[in-house]
């Protein structure tokens, strides 16, 4: 011990005097365990990275966290001179490093001086179970709760040990009833009966895979006429156990199914309300609506590009900038193109394609064909998980509320201000409209511009869940139309209505019919809803409609 | 026929006809003095995204050769023509390359569909086609050099990892809906069988091109994942899908740890266009790496950053696929003394030609050739750190030993078979009636 403290400090004094790592991890006789490890896990191969890991967590030193968890995020650098582990943030297109063994600030680095430490998948699932099991004791109840659900996969028994100590002093409720669970799950292999029933009666009102996968095990024939499970009596009871737990997964399922076509939905609306406005109130069939979208989405590439290190500004920053680019597009279109060819929707399609292409070229030319990259938030990453098998994914969360908000604003334009009055008027009766001295040319134009705009703030959703490339308007066009059809020309609402029921239903015909199938099957729906209702869900009513 | 046109024309425009014809014909004989090589890759369009890479490739390795000398004492003319993503253009390309611009060799296509549709192009018209890219397998042509890794070259081996080292057990084989995917996915599961695997542990999907919206997939992936089987996902999934499909298993909480996901169709010029963060751990199996640490390779991505005067440019298993295929073809021009199609076709079996990632290339009587099979995980820089290789190269096969139908069938375009699709049971040589 003495001699252990004693190595510490020539450690640390030879670390303070001499900031070199490698030329002190190679003393010999001065290492204790935790200097070893470190060095351990800097070197070569993966093999010894595998070891060096797993000894710093036996080492016990406060930093062994901190190194893991900067290996696990991919921050774990190495110095290329010294060869030292450092810890890296970026900063400004350089490093932040500080010393990977204490912690000590080493001021910055370039990119090409250091080095990332790789891992593989088998020391990514090693470092979550040593994390978990680091993690147990830290303050924060949600960061408790993680590390014993990390340690729920077959626990060993060390970390059994681990856990019976936090039950005795754990005084979060979520936390508790996890570790319970794993000790419930533990109890169903014992030899004791009584303890077996006890703990399936319990289980009933457990949400989780862990269970529903033991039960089911449990249940099945062993191909000799018997269960797996031998006892009669448990057998019934796991049999109840399992019913009352597959009740709610359908409810869950139901739920889920629900939400993601909701999602979808939004998505559908999003790319057609902006259509919604340049095709429903003004009869423009505008095939370039897609690549408006387009230019959205590229407008947030170009706004993460200028503010590198704050990404969730950017998002914020693009949606008015998208809509300004968009809509100074589209007024461009307008003014340049459609306004010559109103009343003749054969021609402005083909211009319209024409338009549609050349952008896309435009695009290609400009930011080369290959996709650019849009990073996610990290508050739109990941998802809001509510048991093992509920979760609702953040990015389609915020899209479905970005929707609805996107669809109150533009209702609220339409119906409180000036240009919305005047965008209906023209739209309801366009001789009228001019003869009361409104300017239909002007107002043409500002219509035009909406929808372009909210078809700009489309694509900045778009650039959250799918490619920006010069190919993503053609992917929603399409659909942006079938929406806007089976919506009813010419009314919001229906888009609305249209979006959302056409993303349900695909996503409850999914799961049978598969991906293909369904979309076909939603088409052909489609089809024959039209030769029913030629005019769509809500057709517009009125003089304007029969014209 | 003669006499036809003078009416139609009257003997003055048939002059000028003439005139004309022999000039086209004059320049013709100038043009002789370069050997010209065809480019067919799309430069605009849905696959500009990836083929424009490899129009560069070939242009980069044309250049060399030029600075080397040229080839029988003539300088190398590159043609590039741009099929636009478009299936029916690629084969009028191809005839226009074969007929007007009399290429030596054609370097092109990426996805099947067209090279069947160039296909019968170049069979007609006797050419050479070099197909840089990973493809079904089951076909061989005479006039087709298939670079590019078989079945038996990228997805057998990768299932074989996942089976040997990550001990798999339920298999979930996810495709785009269209050739290659459907062709290995049959492959694939007819292989996983007679390994034992039972039919419940192995679900078949397949989503149309361009799909964004994973969110059923990706849960019902998790559900099957979740029965206490460790469970691995081959993906054939193609080009932009990827993108929201990787997004989505990271935010449905499915790591790379749980559920690994090996993609055949996702390289580093993929990786190079997208948020990584998600794809951090998955797989995926090809020939060639960027990030393997050889002199031939880190020459090679000195030289295309020359090149592409960019030092942000990544090369890529394709790209490999081309710079073997070129300099397999150059070796095999200066072996026979001519460019002339039969007697490169037949010079070119038996040429070997270093790869870069170590090793030695060989064309094989089938027309396919020999590579060695990587293994990596992504990281997050879009590079692959190589987990797993086999320690010697593969012979490319071109029709798969999994499927009952083509078991028996080989292809061997050595005398005395000299047949793309030689039935060894029957003793026959059927099918593409390959003459």
């Amino acid at each position: 011990m003495i001699i252990k403290t004693y190595s510490t400090i020539i450690g640390l004094t030879i670390a303070l005097l001499l900031p070199i790592g490698s030329a002190r991890a190679e003393q010999p006789g001065i290492r204790d365990a935790y200097a070893e490890a470190v060095a351990k896990v800097g070197r070569g191969s993966m093999a010894e990275r595998e070891q060096g890991i797993a000894a710093l967590a036996e080492a016990g030193n406060p930093r062994s966290l901190d190194i893991l968890r900067a290996l696990l995020d991919g921050r774990l650098y190495q110095e290329k001179s010294t060869g030292a582990l450092v810890i890296a943030e970026k900063n400004a297109g350089r490093f932040k490093i500080e010393e990977a063994s204490n912690g000590a600030d080493l001021g910055f680095a370039e990119a090409e001086a250091i080095g990332r430490i790789n891992i593989t998948n088998r020391i990514r699932g090693e470092l979550r179970k040593l994390i978990g099991q680091l993690g147990l004791g830290a303050e924060d109840a949600s960061a408790r709760l993680a590390a014993v659900r990390e340690m729920t996969k077959d626990p060993d028994q060390k970390t059994l040990e681990l856990l019976q100590k936090r039950s005795a002093v754990e005084t979060d409720q979520r936390v508790k009833r996890a570790i319970d669970l794993i000790f419930l799950v533990r109890d169903l292999d014992s030899g004791d009966k009584t303890a077996r029933i006890r703990a399936l009666k319990a289980l009933q009102d457990y949400d989780s895979q862990e269970v529903v996968n033991k039960l089911n095990a449990m249940l099945e024939p062993d191909g000799e006429g018997g269960y797996a499970e031998a006892d009669a009596d448990i057998r019934n009871q796991a049999k109840i156990t399992l019913h009352a737990i597959d009740t709610r997964i359908g409810l869950y399922h139901a739920a889920e199914t629900v939400f993601f076509g909701l999602s979808l939905g939004a998505v559908l609306v999003l790319a057609a309300i902006g259509l919604a406005i340049t095709f429903g109130v003004m009869g423009v069939i505008n095939m370039a609506h897609g690549e408006l979208m387009m230019l959205g989405a590229y407008t947030t590439y170009v706004i993460q590009q200028l503010l590198p290190d704050s990404l969730g500004l950017s998002i914020f920053l693009a949606i008015p900038a998208a809509f300004l680019i968009s809509a100074l597009a589209g007024l461009a279109i307008e003014r340049g193109l459609i306004r010559f060819l109103y009343g003749r929707p054969l021609e402005t399609l083909l211009a319209t394609f024409g338009v549609s292409l050349i952008l896309q070229q435009g695009v290609r030319s400009i930011f080369s064909p290959l996709n650019r990259s849009v990073a996610t938030p990290s508050w739109m990453s990941g998802s809001w998980q509510i048991n093992d098998f509920l979760s609702l994914t953040w990015n389609r969360f915020y899209i479905l509320i970005f929707c609805l908000l996107v669809f109150t604003a533009l209702l609220q334009i339409l119906k409180r201000t000036r240009l919305g009055l005047e965008v209906r008027a023209v739209a309801q009766n366009r001789r009228m409209a001019k003869a009361m001295g409104i300017p239909t040319d002007r107002v043409d134009a500002m219509t035009f511009a909406l929808g372009s705009g909210i078809a700009g703030v489309a694509g900045v959703a778009l650039s959250q869940i799918t490619n920006v490339g010069p190919n993503l308007g053609q992917a929603y066009i399409v659909d942006s139309f079938m929406v806007v059809v089976f919506g009813g020309v010419g009314n919001l609402f229906g888009t609305l209505v249209a979006g959302f029921s056409l993303g349900i239903a695909n996503k409850f015909l999914e799961p049978y019919a598969g991906a293909v199938l369904a979309k076909i099957l939603v088409l052909v729906f489609i089809i024959l809803f039209i030769q029913k209702r030629p005019r769509g869900l809500f057709p517009q009513k009125g003089r304007a409609a029969e014209a | 026929m003669f006499k036809n046109i003078s009416k139609k024309f009257g003997t003055k425009k048939l002059l000028a006809f003439t005139a004309a014809a022999a000039m086209t014909f004059a320049s013709g004989a100038r043009a002789e003095d370069t050997i010209k090589v065809g480019i067919l890759h799309s430069l605009s369009g849905t696959m500009a995204i990836s083929e424009t890479t490899l129009k560069d490739t070939m242009q980069m390795l044309i250049d060399e050769q030029n600075k080397k000398g040229g080839l029988l004492g003539k300088k190398l003319e590159a043609v590039v023509v741009d099929p636009a993503s478009n299936w029916p253009l690629f084969a009028e390309k191809a005839r226009e390359l074969l007929t007007k611009d009399k290429v030596a060799a054609i370097f092109g296509c990426w996805t099947s569909v067209s090279r069947k549709s160039v296909l019968p192009v170049i069979e007609e018209l006797n050419g050479i086609l070099f197909y840089p890219v990973q493809y079904e397998g089951e076909e061989s042509s005479k006039n087709v050099f298939y670079t590019g890794a078989a079945p038996n070259q990228q997805a057998i081996p990768a299932v074989d990892y996942l089976m040997n080292d990550l001990k798999v057990k339920r298999w979930v084989l996810a495709g785009t809906d269209y050739v290659y995917p459907r062709t290995t996915n049959k492959i694939l599961e007819a292989y996983l069988k007679a390994k034992g695997v039972s039919k419940k542990d192995i679900m078949i999907n397949y989503t149309p091109f361009g799909h964004s919206d994973w969110q059923s997939i990706v849960a019902d992936i998790k559900k099957f994942g979740s029965a206490g089987k460790k469970t691995a996902v081959v993906s054939t999934i193609n080009g932009d899908a990827n993108v929201p499909f990787y997004k989505e298993l990271g935010n449905q909480g499915v790591s790379a740890e749980d559920i690994p996901v090996v993609a055949f169709s996702v390289g580093e010029e993929e990786l190079s266009g997208i948020d990584t963060k998600p794809l951090v751990g998955h797989l995926a199996a090809w020939n060639y790496f960027m990030s393997v640490d050889t002199t031939k390779n880190a020459a090679f991505i000195d030289q295309w950053k020359k090149f592409i005067k960019n030092d942000k440019r990544v090369t890529n298993d394709p790209m490999e696929a081309h710079y073997i295929g070129f300099n397999m073809w150059v070796k095999a021009v200066e072996k026979a003394g001519t460019t002339d199609p039969d007697a490169v076709q037949k010079a070119i079996i038996g040429v070997e030609f270093p790869n870069l990632t170590g090793g030695t290339a060989k064309m094989l009587p089938n027309h396919h050739i020999s590579k060695p099979v990587l293994i990596g995980e992504i990281q997050d820089n879009g590079q692959f750190l190589t987990v797993w290789q086999t320690n010697k190269v593969v012979d490319g096969d071109a029709w798969s030993d999994y499927l009952p139908e083509s078991k028996p069938i080989i292809a061997d375009w050595t005398p005395p078979i000299s047949c793309g699709n030689y039935n060894t049971k029957t003793k026959k040589c059927s099918g593409q009636n390959y003459k």
